[in-house]
């Protein structure tokens, strides 16, 4: 089948190429990247019925426009709640449709998360770099930021009648953010880290792939900050000298000079990314044997659902018989 | 100190060797990064070394932290520090003025005459520490003290890739254009990101970088004869 070409007719800031990323170059100084709520970006995959090996549409705040100006492909977009726009109809996020030569598709933030994914039933094309086409932003490496202008191209585009419709959202976790303490917890005195667990944060406006800087009490350091540059991770809780906090995430930098309090666990971080500037946050600390408990549970958990959203639903003639046929059995429920 | 293992999340652990920067703790993060490199732990994914600690990151789904604790404790009981070398790596920089705004502010503050800041900033044996800030952006230890100057206080702007700056007992070579507050005294035409995919950053951590001077018009041979 042709390419299918979609001409970006808006862009808002952040909104990028991601990936799953590119894993074991932290030595040199390259964060993994990727999506910054990894399992949305699955589920745009799933609905589509492929692996998520592939590329994506990172969508931020700032939404997108885009204008098929040839072929046509089915696509799924999923992550937060997003507002979407095509053919006339206006609807929610985590959907499946077809966009056709002279279509428009807006996807616009809506009522709550901060990043959605436009997935696309076929190859997205774009740049790589070590073997990866995420972003990372502060270089523009990999797939790249995209900007009003640009085309994107999809080889192997499909149309796939069966999957179009609405996704099933994961069920998510509300409740404490947690994290396990460390590891330069050491730098901070009882007071510190009592603050950090039991005051009420709320995320800022600075928040990008880099990280979210959070606002609330001050949890000074003790003294030491000339403390030498240490490895982070996606998650860590960097203090700087103010006793401002900020959470590391997809894109950070791989070593840093201010103490780690301690460390989102990675179950915490799909719903953490989907937070935005004055959400409130707090902290609960759990052990690192239950975060990795917990870290297993969801990865199965996480593996049922995208099993489940990976079937098609059939086509258009076998789904209006499905609900007819849900319909009749509704319809002719008895009375009780 | 004894060496302190410290659970990280639910997929590292951070190797710490001391608290305060030294030669001696650096030789033993590079010892225990080469043993990790020969004799990886089941389960691992990457080894981050630093100035005085190693991340070692792992895949919560094959391993967990009390293995890779355990096979880092046997790892730690043999390690042996400087017991092999780096490559070493000649590293040209041209130092004319257009390449090098702060050869005159760094002469000033030091009390050398310019050629005597690019005199001892080539003769420093420079060590590649670790890597951080951004891709490629190896921190090279080894900046000789008469030329040892804090950053300036506020970052300058729009720094071009390539250039050569120093900060305290560091140097560095940039790989992309970025504000910095560290003083710029060159530029170097040698790719840290090499675009080769076999062996995509020049250095790696342990690495001993030497610097050459060269002249302008070599290199604008070595950028392909395109002068800015």
């Amino acid at each position: 089948m042709t390419d299918a070409v979609l001409a970006v007719q808006y862009a808002g800031p952040l909104v990028s190429i991601q990936d799953e990323g590119r894993a074991g170059h932290m030595r040199f100084g390259v964060p993994q990247s990727g999506p910054m709520d990894r399992l949305s970006f699955r589920a745009a995959h799933a609905a589509l019925g492929q692996d998520h090996t592939g590329s994506a549409i990172e969508v931020s705040l700032g939404g997108i426009i885009l204008k098929c100006i040839k072929g046509a492909v089915t696509l799924a977009i999923a992550g937060g709640d997003f507002s979407v726009a095509h053919a006339g109809a206006t609807s929610s996020n985590w959907t499946v449709l077809t966009i056709e030569t002279g279509q428009t598709l807006s996807v616009r933030a809506g009522g709550s998360g901060s990043w959605a994914y436009i997935a696309f039933a076929g190859a997205l094309q774009s740049r790589m770099w070590l073997g990866s086409a995420a972003t990372h932003t502060l270089s523009g490496f990999g797939g790249g930021v995209i900007q009003a202008g640009d085309s994107l191209r999809i080889t192997h585009p499909v149309a796939h009648e069966d999957r179009l419709g609405q996704i099933e959202r994961p069920i998510g976790d509300d409740g404490p953010i947690r994290v396990v303490m460390g590891p330069q917890d050491h730098h901070f005195d009882d007071a510190a880290i009592s603050a950090l667990m039991s005051s009420a944060f709320n995320v800022s406006d600075a928040y990008d792939r880099m990280g979210m800087q959070l606002t609330g009490p001050k949890i000074p350091p003790k003294g030491a900050l000339s403390i030498p540059s240490e490895p982070v991770c996606r998650g860590s809780i960097q203090v700087n000298g103010d006793g401002i906090a900020t959470v590391l995430l997809a894109d950070h930098q791989t070593t840093g000079g201010y103490p780690k309090i301690a460390t989102v666990v990675s179950v915490d971080q799909d719903r953490l990314a989907q937070m935005r500037a004055g959400d409130p946050i707090s902290f609960a600390a759990i052990t690192p044997q239950d975060a990795l408990a917990l870290r297993r549970k969801a990865t199965l958990q996480q593996a049922r659902y995208l099993e489940a959203i990976a079937i098609p639903k059939g086509s258009l003639e076998q789904r209006l018989m499905r609900e007819n046929l849900v319909g009749g059995i509704i319809a002719d429920a008895p009375d009780d | 100190m004894e060496p302190r293992l410290k659970p990280v999340s639910d997929n590292a652990v951070l190797v710490s060797f001391a608290d305060e920067q030294s030669q001696q703790a650096h030789d033993q993060v590079l010892a225990l990064d080469r043993a990790l490199s020969q004799t990886p732990p089941h389960g691992m994914v990457e080894a981050v070394p630093a100035l005085v600690n190693v991340l070692v990151v792992f895949d919560p789904l094959a391993t967990e932290h009390e293995a890779i604790q355990a096979a880092l404790s046997d790892l730690l009981v043999d390690l042996e520090p400087k017991a092999t070398k780096g490559k070493t790596h000649i590293i040209e920089v041209c130092y004319d003025p257009s390449f090098g705004p702060d050869l005159d502010a760094v002469a000033q503050a030091t009390n050398l005459t310019r050629d005597g800041v690019i005199k001892t900033h080539l003769t420093g044996e420079y060590t590649a520490l670790m890597y951080g800030f951004s891709p490629g952006y190896a921190y090279l230890g080894g900046v000789a003290k008469p030329i040892q100057i804090p950053r300036k206080s506020a970052p300058v702007r729009g720094v071009p890739a390539g250039s050569v700056i120093i900060a305290g007992q560091q140097c560095l070579i940039t790989t992309l254009t970025m504000p910095t507050g560290w003083s710029i005294l060159g530029r170097s035409p040698t790719k840290i990101l090499t675009g080769n995919a076999a062996r995509p950053f020049l250095f790696d951590v342990g690495d001993t970088i030497r610097f050459t001077q060269i002249d302008r018009e070599t290199f604008d041979i070595r950028q392909g004869g395109d002068p800015e």
